[in-house]
């Protein structure tokens, strides 16, 4: 097997807490060197000059789509597009067709993650059946399964019924699994197409109140203490959320919560031109929540930045806003945003950055593989990233099946240069290398 | 090669979405125009040959015949060329055509302005991207209605002259209206001063940055209101337990003779149409020659053939490119 | 060649408030002569400045003749043939006093040029009723017609080239009385 020197690069290793000017020296899918001037003959070189070497990439929240939708998105084409923003480990969300509630389901989608090899797909199961809310899913076949199931989500909506959603809790903190909350009232938020708030009622939109995300948070935080279930809330939009999350953790309730790039960059002045682009659940929100958004990623109140990629088809958002599906893509953005929203106004450190968008998240799972340390015999999972170089969102060169963005022609900052995955390059240069998938 | 020429005009705007578009003058300039070609609707020829060769599409996805046949109306007296085109608005992934193919059709037609009625708010403002024509909004969902508000404004006028310091009440359903939306906006932009009263469930209380006054109690703001204007009860909006019953509702925001009673000698009562007689006004107060509701018939015809002349008497794309 | 920022500039008067006088004075008998009296005659002048100029020409029969004369006021602009050239124009009021059925309608203006405004008048009248007969009135007939189009009675006759721009002020509207030729720079 092949061997790779990754020369002359600052590595950030939130893991370990070390930034420091070092080579690194890939081996066999390991690292077998960390240090200065590594001399290693047989290795290629992968250029490392001004760059940043860090643990490869996870997000915790990515909707693949297969099985169902293949049309918007594959397990190849989204690890493709993983690859190609960073990423060596992605958590498949389950509102597939089929839905992901049962052993069978979740394995095709982990072997099929495996086939194509350029990331870690990583399977969340429902915890409903159907993600319907009324009968449990096959949490415990899933957890025990090849895919080893360890997160638990209805994601898209929420878990509607407090009874339910403690049944599922306690079943769920059995398995030592996670119980993973999209929260939304549904009753506060149907039919809503924005952020309810000054610029819904300007726009005559059905506004979706920051309450109803809220109500749900905070149901859950109790529920979780009543339970002891481990529980971790999705795609955080709004302050009051983060405010509970941070006092939830004082009270040493055992809650986890991601943000998304879309709701610490953007804000529901976005809705204006009526783009469906522009959609997403939960909706974008104020300045005031998108601020209190970044000082909780700043603070560890918020674990992890997480994609909510959610591809759709052209002709799915190509209609009006109010039947349009709600979501945007997120995998080949979430870097290019972190960097230039949170670490290039200085909000975060590089390193907290990366401990968002890697270290954590990959604690979070359970992936010991993932998130660093970078040191001798850990797997080379690693991401080499150009800090400095800037770039514009062009859709069209996404390696998603889908082009579902706001954001084209927003000029970013931070790219990547090189994406490892067990010790093979995904990305080399820039250009996902379907080169080592052919040759394996 | 021909700018805005030194006796010509210019044109306003490229597409009318919202009134926020519009400032004092434009408004100004849109009632004078109307009030101009409402001689013309009052003489045996009533058709002019000013947007003689233009096509107008009236692209309707709620049903809506009087505002239809205003627009195709107003279209045919400047004798430009019609298309009406109705169609069922859902979401089209799965059947018929959808929204951005249809616009393309009428692009590929050499449609010059596109009249849109459209249960989604903002698809007049989605269309406009995709489509050169110029795109008037016929009522957008709960977004807007434009052309009612300066149809209410020109009748507004017609009585009081002048909008500053002008007292208007707009009763009802503030929330789900485009109508109000729209009134308000212009109203304001006019200097007009407006109270909204109805049902608290029924006012986003984002009113008040709109520049607008709330009262939940009508009966105190009757006194100081020169135009009493009533919006429409949605017999849905009952169902959905935005008020207890259409019997609460008339008892307290509905407008009958005794409330008439209390607004000054010459203040006008409005109502936009289809009224719920018995609800949101009494139906002594719509026979009364305070209530204006059908004389805006011929005002809406006026106010649409002068947006049509403002916006499509304009330099065509070719010679001004 | 963009006229959207030109400027107009008078380079010559060519006649004075005592030239317009007198040029409408026998305007005003030429009228007469032609119809053989008043009867049935209804001056209408064409929007902005030959409104008061048909008003003006009016007076002068009424004190010539002493009857009163109807005159009225067409605006053409949404007759003209160039709106799509130009943009909308502002529109004033059509007030014409009496019905035109039957009757001879001079139209009256300040500058005959290409004789569009006055095709257009034409179809703006028409569109009102049938009179017996239309006639035009100019003050200035400045040549290069693009139509058929010839004047009954021209206030003055000024011979010009096509680039040069002719501009009647005239009180009411401008106050002051005077043609005057100029160029846009």
């Amino acid at each position: 097997m092949s061997a790779y020197l990754i020369r002359g690069g600052r590595v950030v290793d939130p893991a370990a807490g070390t930034d420091r000017r070092a080579d690194v020296l890939v081996r066999d899918g390991l690292v077998s060197g960390v240090g200065d001037d590594l001399d290693a003959a047989d290795a290629e070189v992968l250029e490392a000059q001004g760059a940043v070497v860090a643990p490869g990439l996870v997000d915790l929240h990515c909707h693949m789509r297969e099985p169902g939708r293949e049309d918007e998105e594959t397990i190849a084409s989204a690890s493709r597009a993983a690859a190609a923003g960073g990423y060596t480990a992605v958590c498949a969300m389950p509102n597939t067709d089929p839905v992901a509630d049962s052993a069978a389901i979740v394995e095709k989608v982990w072997a099929a993650g495996r086939a194509v090899g350029l990331v870690e797909v990583v399977p969340a199961g429902a915890i409903s059946r159907g993600r319907q809310g009324l009968r449990l899913a096959d949490i415990g076949e899933m957890a025990r399964s090849a895919a080893q199931v360890r997160i638990f989500t209805d994601d898209g909506h929420g878990v509607q019924s407090s009874l339910f959603a403690r049944r599922a809790m306690e079943y769920i903190a059995g398995f030592d699994g996670i119980y993973a909350e999209h929260c939304e009232d549904e009753s506060l938020a149907a039919g809503g197409q924005m952020h309810e708030g000054e610029r819904s009622a300007v726009l005559g939109l059905r506004g979706i109140p920051s309450e109803a995300e809220e109500l749900m948070a905070a149901r859950d935080i109790a529920l979780a203490r009543l339970t002891g279930c481990r529980l971790h809330l999705l795609h955080v939009s709004c302050a009051r959320t983060v405010e509970l999350v941070r006092q939830a953790k004082a009270e040493g309730i055992r809650v986890t919560a991601e943000a998304t790039p879309h709701h610490f960059t953007l804000t529901d002045a976005a809705l204006e031109g009526y783009d469906p682009n522009t959609k997403v659940q939960p909706p974008l929100r104020t300045e005031t929540d998108r601020r209190t958004v970044i000082s909780g990623l700043a603070d560890g109140t918020l674990d992890a930045v997480a994609t909510d990629h959610a591809p759709h088809a052209l002709e799915e958002k190509d209609q009006e806003l109010t039947f349009a599906p709600p979501g945007m893509v997120g995998l080949e953005l979430a870097l290019g945003l972190t960097l230039t929203e949170l670490v290039e106004p200085g909000h975060l450190e590089l390193m907290d950055a990366l401990d968002r968008l890697s270290t954590a998240p990959a604690r979070l799972l359970g992936l010991g593989d993932h998130g660093g340390p970078i040191e001798t015999g850990a797997p080379a999972n690693l991401v080499v990233l150009d800090p400095a170089a800037r770039w514009e969102v062009d859709p069209d060169a996404f390696h998603s099946k889908s082009r579902n963005t706001p954001l084209a022609g927003r000029p970013l900052r931070g790219r990547v240069l090189h994406t490892l995955f067990k010790g093979r390059p995904t990305v080399r240069d820039g250009r996902v290398s379907d080169r080592e998938l052919a040759a394996r | 090669m021909f700018g805005a020429h030194t006796s010509g005009g210019e044109v306003m705007i490229k597409h009318l979405l919202s009134m926020d578009q519009l400032s004092a003058d434009d408004i100004t300039r849109i009632l004078d125009t109307a009030e101009s070609l409402r001689q013309v609707t009052d003489r045996p020829i009533k058709k002019l040959p000013t947007l003689r060769g233009r096509t107008v599409c009236n692209l309707f996805y709620e049903a809506s015949t009087r505002t239809r046949i205003s627009f195709e109306l107003a279209a045919k007296r400047l004798s430009a060329d019609v298309i009406n085109f109705s169609a069922d608005a859902k979401s089209s992934v799965s059947k018929g055509e959808s929204f951005k193919d249809t616009a393309w059709t009428l692009e590929a037609m050499g449609v010059d302005a596109i009249v849109v009625r459209h249960g989604s708010s903002g698809a007049p403002h989605q269309l406009s991207n995709w489509a050169r024509a110029s795109v008037i909004n016929a009522g957008d969902g709960s977004h807007e209605h434009p052309t009612q508000a300066l149809l209410d404004l020109f009748s507004m006028r017609e009585h009081f002259k002048d909008f500053n310091g002008l007292k208007v009440a707009i009763v009802g359903d503030i929330m789900h209206s485009r109508v109000a939306r729209s009134n308000i906006k212009g109203l304001i932009t006019m200097g007009a001063e407006v109270t909204v009263s109805g049902p608290p469930t029924l006012i986003p209380p984002q009113v008040a940055s709109w520049g607008a006054k709330v009262s939940y109690d009508i009966e105190p703001i009757l006194p100081e209101t020169d135009v009493c204007y009533l919006l429409r009860v949605q017999q849905e909006r009952q169902s959905e337990q935005l008020f207890p019953s259409l019997r609460e509702y008339a008892a307290l925001w509905g407008l009958d003779a005794r409330r008439m009673k209390m607004m000054p000698e010459q203040s006008l009562v409005m109502h936009p149409g289809p009224m719920n007689r018995g609800v949101e006004i009494g139906a002594d107060v719509s026979e009364s020659p305070r209530s204006i509701v059908l004389n805006q018939v011929a005002n809406g015809l006026a106010v649409r053939m002068s947006l049509l002349y403002l916006m499509l008497g304009a330099p065509n794309q070719e010679i001004a490119a | 060649m963009s006229e959207t920022a030109a400027r107009f500039t008078v380079k010559a008067q060519v006649f004075g408030p005592d030239d317009i006088r007198r040029a409408l004075v026998r305007v005003a008998h030429e009228i007469v002569e032609a119809n053989r009296g008043t009867d049935d005659l209804v001056l209408v002048g064409i929007r902005t400045r030959g409104a008061p100029l048909a008003e003006r020409i009016a007076a002068s029969i009424a004190s010539l003749e002493g009857a009163d004369l109807p005159s009225g006021a067409l605006d053409v602009s949404l007759y003209r043939d160039d709106v799509a050239l130009r943009g909308p124009r502002r529109l004033e009021s059509t007030t014409i006093p009496v019905d035109v059925d039957g009757r001879v309608v001079v139209l009256v203006d300040d500058v005959l040029y290409t004789g569009r405004t006055i095709r257009a008048a034409f179809d703006a009248v028409l569109d009102l009723g049938r009179p017996r007969a239309i006639r035009l009135a100019v003050l200035v007939d400045r040549g290069h017609r693009e139509l058929p189009i010839r004047p009954d009675h021209v206030g003055k006759n000024l011979p010009t080239s096509a680039d040069e721009v002719v501009r009647v002020h005239v009180q009411e509207v401008d106050g002051e009385d005077a043609v005057v030729i100029g160029g846009y720079s």
